[in-house]
This record gives C-alpha cells, structure tokens and sequence, in this order.
C-alpha cells in the first residue's frame, strides 16, 4: 500500500503518514465493528482517502499540476487489487539506491520495505533511535530533492543495481544475525529477500542470497553455548539445525540451478550469493564435521574465487583445505594466503592458524596465535570463543 | 529537473590520455538529447581571484583558496529526466575516468 502510494503521489510522508493512518483507523474500529470482510482493500481505500483529502487541499491552496494529476489517478485507484507487486518492486530498487550511503540504504529498507520501526532498527544497529530516525528522514529528501526515480531500473543497469539490493538485504541480515538479541531484523531481512524472489522469479542470485540465508539461520538454535559463546560448526548440536528451513533452501538451490541451464543469459555461470549457499549446503546436510564433503567445499570455493576474488574467501578456502586434506597442507595454503599481506591485523588470520596448530598438536604455537587472535577480537562473545580455545591448549 | 554538474581533478583517476578524451562526441551527443543546457572549461585557480567584503569594505585578493588536489576544471548544465538519467550523462563523461564529477540538484529560488 505504501509503495502504490509513493508512486501515486511521489511524496514518501504523505504516503507514510496516510498508511499510518490506515492502520490506527482499523485499530479504533475492527474490534468494535468488526473485521471487514477485505482488510487489505478496507486498509487501502482509508489510505487512498487520506491521501485524497490531503492532496486535494494542497492542489487548491497551490493550484500545482503535479497534485491534481495525482488526485486524479489516485480516485482511479481499485483497492480490490490489494496487491501491486510492481509498486513493491519500485520500492525496493529505490530503497537501495547507490546515490544513498549504505547505512541510510539499510535503515530505509528495512523501515519503508520491512516495516520494522526506527527504535527495532537503532537496537540492531547498536546506535540511538532519533539517528536511525535521522538517518531515514535525510535518505527521503535526498530521494525528492536530487529526483532519485521511483522505478526498476532499465534492463543495461538492472544486474548492477540488483547487486546493490542483495548487498543490503545481506548486509541487514547479516547484522541481524550477529546480535542475537535481535533476529527480528534477519527474519525480516529474509521475509524481503522471499518477496524478492516471488517478484523476480527469473533471478538465480535472489534465490541463492535467499537459500544462504535460510541455511544460516537454520543454525540460529545451535550456534551459541549456553553462556552465548559462538559454538564451530564441528561443535554444534545438529538436531537443532533447522531442517525445515535447510529443506527450502536445498530446493532453491536446485530450482536456481534449472532456471540458469545454458541459454538463461547471465544466469549461465553461477554468482556469488549461489555458490556461497552451495558451500553452506553441503554443510547443512552432513552428520558431522568429520562427514562433511570436505573436498566439494574447496572446489566450491575455488569457484567462488572465480567469480568474486577476496582474500577471505582465499582463507576460508585454506581452512577447508585443511579439512580436506589435513591440517599441515591446510597451514601450507594458508601461508600463500597471509604472504600477500592482504590480512595483516585481521584476527581470523591467526586463528585459522592457531587451530590448524591445535590439530597437529603444536599446542604451544596454537596458544601463542590464538592470544593474537583474542586482541583483536571485536565483540565480546568471540574474545569468550578465543579465551575459552586458549585455556583447552593450555595458554 | 535541472542539475548542476561539476567536472573535477582527482589524482587517484587514471592519467588524463589526449588519444581517450572524447569531449567532443560526448558534447555532441548530450546537445542533440536537449540535455545539456550549457557548459565550459574553468581557467585554473592561479587566475581565480577572491572577492570579500568585511566591515564594509571589498576586499580583492589572489587567494588564499584552499589548497586542494580536486579543483574545480569545468560545468555543464543538464535537464534530466531523474538522477538516473543524470549519472548515466555524467558517467560518459571523459572526466568521469580521468577525474571526477560531481552532481548536484538545482534549488530553484520559487520553490
């Protein structure tokens, strides 16, 4: 409803305030009156009315053509069609614009699209209510003020910009994911990533970020001991991964894969997202650590590297070689890996190392960079992970 | 919708190659769209000058001018249909490689 109304009236307040209004409508009457028979069109025709009002009275006082030609269209709006799926598209693509920064991308996604509040938003993101507010507000002039479109972008722009969409979806979920406290905001960075995938059927990189996300939060219930200290994959209890959600993606994966046969155009060669669900697979459906297909997994990766070269993925790749092919040819690879430099300072350098060390043995070498490891640890729950590791060596 | 688009230096583009500035197609092309209104070069800021007034008095000076790597080299007007139509103009710009550009909406004093 939003979205037709930002269209319809090209004012992100107006259409906003009038939904806003819609629902506190519906509060004050359904439990007395009952609810209507269609919520949806009940909600859109208040809306739609609101914004008519509003409008009509801006259109006299200015006498402006822009008003007058919404009020028309809007009067011609049938809320029988409770759904625009168009409109949310639009939304979506407008939200995630690169004029915007990346933070205001977020906060007016996740507002606007997912219709989380500002106070959700701020407590996720670790920062105040009136900045995530802020945030939003500035991110809606600059939408009208620098004439940012409201529309999915032409087909020579769209695989950029979808890019771009999938980026935040990702990096709102990922956000969600890392404070537990607060999965609201990956359950519904995954619920827009769904819509997503409905609106764009033809699209196998929204359902690869689709499927990766599911296959991480599947493992929502295991990943955390009971004092909140990240539990490795080998250590997780996998009868509480999700299978349900492990299922779905399992099914996207394989429907992604049929849609990008040769002859799909760019779906042809598998994108990130894609392959990043392929290796989360693989890990979604082994027993154990040990049954784990090792070797799939470095094959996955050197794809991936392929596709989008990164020196984390080159380590995540030294840590599965490691597996695959034990734990002296996995410290090999992953020396070529520090030697460029390219993770100097970064704390899961040395504690891919210092684990390969703990597997050989070298308990001494594992304690020495699992210490690096814990300085420079971000968050509290990975400096417990890293204290709790060097006590097992004997640090 | 009218934007302002500022052509700047930037020392982290790729150096400026005569054989690759293609200015004359681009200017072609964007008169004949209708979009771009107008447009020059800006001498550099060695013939830039100053002009202040402080307590009533106009003050004239060769600078100072903040000392800045990115300086302003040229302007172009357009009339684009969004900020999308303005990026894809800009974005074919030679200055867009060999420097840097800068869009910025015009705020109409009516408004």
């Amino acid at each position: 409803m939003v979205s037709t109304l930002i269209r319809v009236t090209g004012d992100w307040s107006l259409a906003e305030d009038c939904t806003a209004e819609a629902f506190e409508a519906a509060l004050a009457t359904w439990p007395r009156d009952g609810i209507p028979t269609n919520p949806g069109a009940w909600l859109t025709t208040v809306a739609k009315n609101r914004a008519l009002d509003r409008l009509r009275r801006a259109a006299t006082l200015a006498r402006k053509l822009e008003e007058m030609t919404a009020v028309t269209e809007l009067e011609h709006l049938d809320p029988e069609l409770s759904d625009f799926p168009d409109d949310r598209l639009r939304l979506i693509f407008t939200c995630c614009h690169p004029a915007l920064s990346l933070e205001a991308r977020v906060a007016l996604t996740l507002r606007t699209v997912g219709g989380l509040t500002a106070a959700q938003i701020a407590r996720a993101f670790l920062v105040s209510e009136a900045t995530i507010a802020q945030r939003i507000v500035r991110a809606k002039r600059k939408i009208t003020e620098a004439a940012i479109p409201y529309r999915v972008p032409e087909a020579h722009l769209l695989a950029e910009r979808l890019s771009g969409v999938l980026a935040v979806l990702y990096l709102a979920f990922n956000e969600g994911y890392s404070v537990v406290a607060h999965t609201s905001i990956a359950d519904e960075a995954i619920r827009v990533t769904r819509a997503l995938a409905q609106l764009m059927p033809g699209e196998p990189e929204v359902t690869g970020l689709l499927a990766l996300m599911l296959l991480q939060h599947s493992r929502r219930r295991a990943r955390l001991d009971a004092e909140a200290v990240p539990l490795t994959l080998e250590e997780q209890d996998r009868s509480l991964w999700d299978a349900a959600a492990i299922a779905e993606a399992g099914e996207l994966l394989n429907g992604a894969g049929r849609r990008a046969e040769p002859g799909a155009g760019r779906g042809a060669e598998p994108g990130p997202y894609r392959l990043q669900a392929a290796i989360a697979a693989v890990h979604a459906t082994a027993d154990s650590a040990a049954a784990t297909d090792w070797q799939t997994i470095v094959a996955l990766y050197d794809r991936l590297l392929t596709v989008t070269p990164s020196p984390i993925v080159e380590l995540n790749r030294a840590v599965a070689v490691g597996m695959a092919s034990g734990p002296q040819v996995g410290l090999a690879a992953l020396e070529r890996v520090a030697a460029s430099g390219a993770l100097d300072g970064y704390y899961l350098l040395p504690a891919a190392r210092a684990d390969l060390f703990r597997r050989l043995g070298d308990y001494s070498k594992a304690a020495a960079f699992y210490r690096v490891a814990l300085a420079g640890a971000p968050t509290q729950p990975e400096r417990d992970f890293f204290a709790r590791r060097l006590d097992e060596v004997g640090g | 919708m009218k934007y302002m688009m500022f052509v700047a230096t930037d020392p982290e583009a790729e150096p400026y190659d005569p054989a690759q500035d293609n200015i004359q197609e681009w200017v072609a092309e964007m008169v004949a769209r209708g979009v771009n209104l107008h447009g020059d070069r800006l001498r550099p800021i060695e013939d830039a000058t100053l002009v202040r007034v402080r307590n009533g008095e106009v003050l004239v000076t060769d600078g100072p001018f903040t000392e800045s790597k990115e300086w302003i080299a040229g302007y172009d007007m357009l009339e684009a249909a969004d900020l999308d139509e303005a990026i894809e103009i800009a974005s074919k710009h030679p200055m867009a490689r060999f420097g840097r550009i800068e869009l910025r909406p015009v705020w109409p004093f009516e408004e």
